[in-house]
């Protein structure tokens, strides 16, 4: 089962529900579920739970992009290069051909055509994937590179990496990026299920509206767990009602789990409601999941 | 003119709140720029009018042509988005993975596969209830291109400034470090990061700055819910000193950043006390610096 943990708003919760339930789960799978239990961040541009996760390392690998890079004693000026790239990721100068590699989609065309042979793919490195075990609990973290601008091929190239090492009996927890757009999308595309984090207050309404449309149009099943309950207004509550919208769990806003989270303390040894809440969304998660 | 972007890495730390306060504060000599275009909230306390909406048009999508594809499946050997799958015998093209690369155009021997105009979002060009103009954005539902709309609106923006002749241009970015922020900042004379103590807070603040070092623009630093956690706050503030970042405030713990929001208000509005009064010395803080 492939759950992921989404928002539209970022700062709503995200990495401490997928933390909390990642390593509460692991911690039962021994005498309930019988399933392995692997969390991922794929949060690649602010990835934060490994600071509440801390595994011992296994594996680390650096994950690349092809783009290409120019050959002048190959080169006839041709410029048929830059009419294919679709994304302005090639200037051809009179003496020179000029690579954007930030630009570059990495879709081979360019390379491909090229009747000189003259553009060769090489690898940029866009990040590091590592993958820490702790106890029963699997943890997969990808770094971004900074000044990447997509986190794109990262989040695919991490979520490949999953399904290759883990199969069958598995729950994966996914810590996805916040906002809407490509790296959320890549993000949830093919889960299980949608878990969308929001806090009640106009801006976690609005966000959520938009994460809901977003998870919809990627016909993804989908429930709300509101966090910091309590502040703000209950608007959340009405529209979720009005629209139909199941909320799985309301976690509290209380100063202790501020501070415990301030410190990268896990929640639920600490606070009962937490883990009570914790536990009650999973089980909501699996029902919901089951139902068509 | 003189740009100032605000952004963070981790989310939720208040950058739409304060920068809306400041906002409030300049409201005669400044433009706006909602450059969160994937969860644009500063509408949400500005009140704009949304008088002027223009469709953004940006990127392509490849649609392959029923009646003259041939069914030879040279599209799908080339598309490295996996973006062309078949159902029975028709090929079809998946609009969320497609890139819009064109290569699949290109090579198809059937001229069978045209590359469309996609529509990204919307981008808009408002008064707000403060009287001064805001440019924002909606980009589409799934839509990519995130980055080249928050170009977008940033140059809209900056026309602006110019025609009305304003001194300031205050830019809400978005969380992160990726594409959007990248645009945000490219061509900015001052960052605010706005951070909070919490080991996410800090861990976030620092990729974000090591993002602001690559383009050399100057930072400063506020530090949101300060009191939360001091000796992360410490720690905070001894990154700032080490890579001279100025300290621009901090501010305690307070619901009054909830609450404002909740009654659809800028902090300065709503809160007459002290975290008002650190809003406004950070601004001031901050004009000295840029001009």
């Amino acid at each position: 089962m492939n759950i992921a943990i989404a928002s539209g708003k970022g700062g709503t919760g995200k990495t401490t529900l997928a933390s909390n339930l990642a390593s509460l789960l692991s911690k039962n799978t021994k005498n309930q579920l019988n399933k392995k239990i692997i969390l991922v961040d794929l949060d690649v541009e602010e990835p934060n739970s490994g600071l509440f996760i801390k595994g011992k390392l296994t594996t680390q690998e650096d994950k690349f992009r092809a783009v290409p890079m120019w050959n002048n004693k190959k080169c006839t000026f041709c410029e048929q290069c830059k009419s294919f790239c679709n994304f302005n990721a090639i200037a051809v100068l009179p003496n020179s051909v000029l690579i954007f590699p930030e630009l570059c989609h990495s879709c081979f065309a360019c390379t491909e055509l090229c009747p000189d042979d003259a553009l060769k793919m090489t690898d940029r490195k866009i990040g590091t994937l590592s993958h820490y075990k702790l106890n029963d609990l699997v943890f997969i973290e990808s770094r971004l590179e900074i000044g990447e601008p997509s986190a794109v091929p990262l989040i695919k190239q991490t979520k490949e990496y999953v399904n290759k090492k883990f199969s069958g009996n598995t729950i994966i927890i996914f810590d996805s990026p916040p906002g809407t757009s490509c790296p959320v999308i890549e993000s949830v595309k093919n889960m299980d299920f949608v878990v969308l984090v929001t806090e009640p207050t106009p801006f976690g309404l609005h966000d959520l509206k938009l994460a809901i449309e977003t998870v919809k149009k990627l016909n993804r099943k989908f429930a709300v767990v509101i966090n910091k309950y309590g502040i703000g207004n209950n608007d959340v509550d009405k529209y979720c009602e009005k629209n139909k919208i199941p909320i799985i769990g309301r976690i509290p806003d209380m100063k202790k789990i501020a501070e415990l989270y301030s410190r990268g303390k896990l929640l639920y040894d600490e606070i009962i409601e937490v883990k009570e809440e914790i536990e009650n969304i999973f089980s909501e998660v699996t029902t919901l999941c089951i139902e068509n | 003119m003189k740009e100032i972007v605000i952004i963070s890495g981790k989310g939720g730390t208040g950058k739409t709140s304060i920068i809306a306060s400041f906002a409030w504060l300049e409201r005669n000599d400044v433009v706006v720029a909602d450059c969160d275009v994937d969860a644009a909230n500063m509408h949400l306390l500005l009140n704009p009018d949304f008088d002027y909406p223009e469709d953004f048009y940006s990127g392509q999508k490849a649609n392959i042509d029923q009646i003259a594809c041939s069914g030879c499946g040279k599209c799908i050997d080339v598309c490295r988005f996996d973006a062309i799958s078949t159902i029975n015998t028709n090929y079809n093209v998946n609009e969320i993975d497609c890139e819009g690369c064109g290569y699949c155009a290109i090579i198809c021997p059937e001229k069978a596969i045209k590359m469309n105009e996609t529509l990204s979002g919307k981008f808009y060009i408002s008064q707000t209830r403060l009287k001064n103009s805001l440019v924002h954005a909606r980009l589409k539902i799934a839509a990519d291109n995130s980055g080249k709309l928050v170009t977008k609106v940033k140059n809209e923006a900056q026309k602006l400034v110019k025609k009305e002749n304003k001194t300031y241009l205050l830019v809400d970015g978005a969380p992160g470090i990726g594409c959007t922020v990248i645009a945000s900042i490219t061509g900015a004379n001052f960052v605010v990061i706005v951070t909070e103590p919490t080991i996410a807070g800090l861990h976030d603040m620092k990729r974000v700055h090591q993002l602001i070092q690559n383009f050399k623009i100057k930072a400063g630093c506020i530090i949101n819910k300060a009191d939360l956690n001091i000796s992360i706050s410490k720690k905070i503030k001894d990154y700032l000193k080490i890579n001279n970042i100025k300290l621009l405030a901090e501010f305690p713990y307070d619901n009054s950043f909830t609450e404002a929001i909740t009654s659809g208000k800028t902090i300065i509005e709503y809160d007459k006390g002290e975290i008002s009064a650190l809003i406004n010395q950070s601004w001031e803080k901050i004009k000295k610096i840029v001009l």
